[in-house]
């Protein structure tokens, strides 16, 4: 019974085994990691080992500049995201549910998301300089038009016959609008925010790749010059963990906002 | 009293050959009247429900509503869909007060009358959940309360039954009749299921195979408050029957 639940698709596992099967994925990784690095089957300037990433990481922490460099990677990924969900969340919402904002949108959009962020920086660069904003800028276009077409998917996709419901109760374009289009985005717009901050994350290393002095993709690049592999993956391992962060919070933040809505 | 005269609905989709839903429909549903319409898949029903609700224009024709031309959307028509239309970020009681809301009415006027309603369908106890806590049959319950809490003028049901299964169905039928003998409603209901048109109706307005016309309105006489032992009568059966012929013309007819 028990083999053909774990085999068998779609079928729900018991939690411990779930938990089990979880840990031990990561355990393997880690085994393997120990066997390369203190085995010596790979030159230790190109792999360091996990000690040493423990060693560079509370060297970091005790001189603060792991924080510092944490700080400044929030700072850009958080404003980044939030000037791009600030736009994309209302405009996706009406361009998917207007076809005259559609019309007028979606060929920059199409357009846009193509074009990969770094292909940008030379241009960002003559405009807007090399400060923070560029950095910011950066996260902005690699998640707006990403946000706009998935937010824009969602209100399109809010059933007809509850719109029409609505003006059969009495209610105006205008409320409609507000008090039905929008909350049934909701649950929606929820899970892209979630989906485009983990792709912001993505985007760090880019953003930090011009005249940056601190955060966690310029701690990287900077230690690629030097080979120190331990700082290398020390920042990749905070990058991961601060994402599984923002991910849980938003997972937890849907939760608590959107009660009424279906579990996913 | 509805009046519907010479109402025509073509859709011109892009794309795609055009499509006369609706040819020449002529309809009065009397004051208070509960009006059952059937026809075959196709023939235009839902499309004539929508022009009533105002959902949609006819390309020719006129209705009229106690004397007044029918143009757009209105809370005095009230719909139940035959798809979940609940707001599922408003409880069961918020869902009710939506329409009583915004006519204006305060929260605890809109809320005495989500309360009496909910009662009336056998949902006080739901009143706080939320419509994804609700089976298919009391999601329906509640969309009607949610329809009758604006009081319209006539109410308007497109297949409002057809997703639920055959004994939830049973059941919504006999809660539906309670509530109208209540309120006393101008009813236009439609369905696939002879059974429910008449079990359901004073009248049964068949309908041809597309484009939409009236072949013929049998008017039923079966006593109310009518129970499950209607339905085996014999002015039962014999309406049936009637309904059941033409129906199959019609059938026929749409096969070609
Ligand atoms: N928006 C539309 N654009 C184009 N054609 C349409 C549209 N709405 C309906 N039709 C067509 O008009 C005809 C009547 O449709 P309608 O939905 O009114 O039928 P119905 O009698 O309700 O059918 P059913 O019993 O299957 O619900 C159908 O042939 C349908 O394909
Ligand atoms: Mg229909």
């Amino acid at each position: 019974m028990a083999t053909r639940s774990l085999l068998a698709p779609k079928v729900d596992i018991p939690k411990p085994v779930y938990s089990g099967l979880g840990i031990a994925s990561v355990a393997v990784i880690l085994a393997l990691w120990c066997l390369l690095s203190y085995g010596g089957l790979v030159r230790s300037d190109f792999l360091a080992t996990p000690g040493e990433v423990l060693a560079a990481g509370w060297e970091r922490i005790l001189d603060g500049s792991l924080w510092e460099n944490t700080r400044a990677s929030l700072t850009v990924i958080l404003l980044g995201f939030l000037f791009a969900s600030i736009l994309a969340v209302p405009l996706g919402i009406l361009m998917g549910s207007f076809k005259a904002i559609e019309a007028v949108v979606e060929p920059i959009t199409g357009f846009m998301r193509y074009i990969p962020v770094s292909a940008l920086i030379p241009l960002l660069i003559l405009w807007i300089g090399i400060g923070i904003e560029q950095k910011i800028m950066v996260i902005f276009l690699g998640t707006f038009f990403q946000q706009l077409i998935l937010i824009s998917d969602v209100s399109s996709r809010v059933s007809k016959d509850l719109i029409d419901c609505s003006y059969t109760l009495g209610a105006t374009r205008r409320q409609v609008v507000w008090r039905v289009l929008l909350p049934a985005c909701m649950p929606g717009v929820m899970d892209n925010l979630r989906v485009t901050m983990g792709w912001a994350w993505t985007y760090l290393v880019v953003a930090e790749l011009v005249a940056a002095n601190s955060g966690l993709g310029y701690m990287i690049l900077n230690a690629m010059r030097g080979l120190f592999t331990d700082v290398i993956l020390l920042g990749v391992f905070t990058i991961g963990i601060l994402g599984l962060l923002t991910d849980t919070i938003f997972k937890l933040l849907r939760r608590w906002l959107l009660p009424w809505s279906a579990d996913f | 009293m509805l009046e519907l005269t010479d109402l025509t609905v073509r859709f011109t989709p892009k794309r795609k050959p055009a499509v006369l839903a609706l040819d020449n429909v002529s309809l009065t549903v009397e004051d208070n009247q509960f009006s059952v319409i059937v026809g075959p898949s196709g023939c235009g029903k839902s499309t004539l429900l929508r022009l009533v609700a105002g959902l949609q224009e006819q390309t020719s024709g006129t209705m009229l509503l106690d004397g007044q031309p029918i143009e757009g959307p209105s809370a005095e028509r009230g719909m139940v869909f035959q798809s979940y239309t609940l707001f599922p970020w408003l409880t069961v009681r918020d869902n009710v007060m939506f329409g009583p809301k915004l006519k204006g009415l305060g929260a605890k006027e809109a809320g005495r009358i989500a309360d009496d309603l909910l009662d009336s369908v056998g949902l006080a106890q739901f009143a706080a959940s939320y419509p994804k806590e609700l089976s298919g049959g009391m999601r329906q319950r509640v969309a009607l309360a949610r329809a009758l809490a604006n009081d319209p003028k006539i109410l308007l049901m497109d297949e409002p039954f057809g997703a639920l299964d055959s004994q939830t169905r049973q059941l919504m039928q006999e809660l539906l009749l309670d509530i109208w003998q209540k309120h006393r409603k101008t009813v236009l209901f439609i369905t696939h299921d002879i059974d429910e048109a008449i079990f359901l109706g004073d009248v049964v307005h068949v309908m041809s195979a597309r484009p939409g016309r009236f072949k013929e309105s049998l008017p039923v006489d079966i006593p109310r408050p009518r129970t499950m032992e209607a339905l085996t009568s014999e002015a039962f059966m014999g309406l049936k029957r009637r309904i059941l012929g033409l129906m199959h013309e019609e059938a026929v007819k749409a096969a070609g």
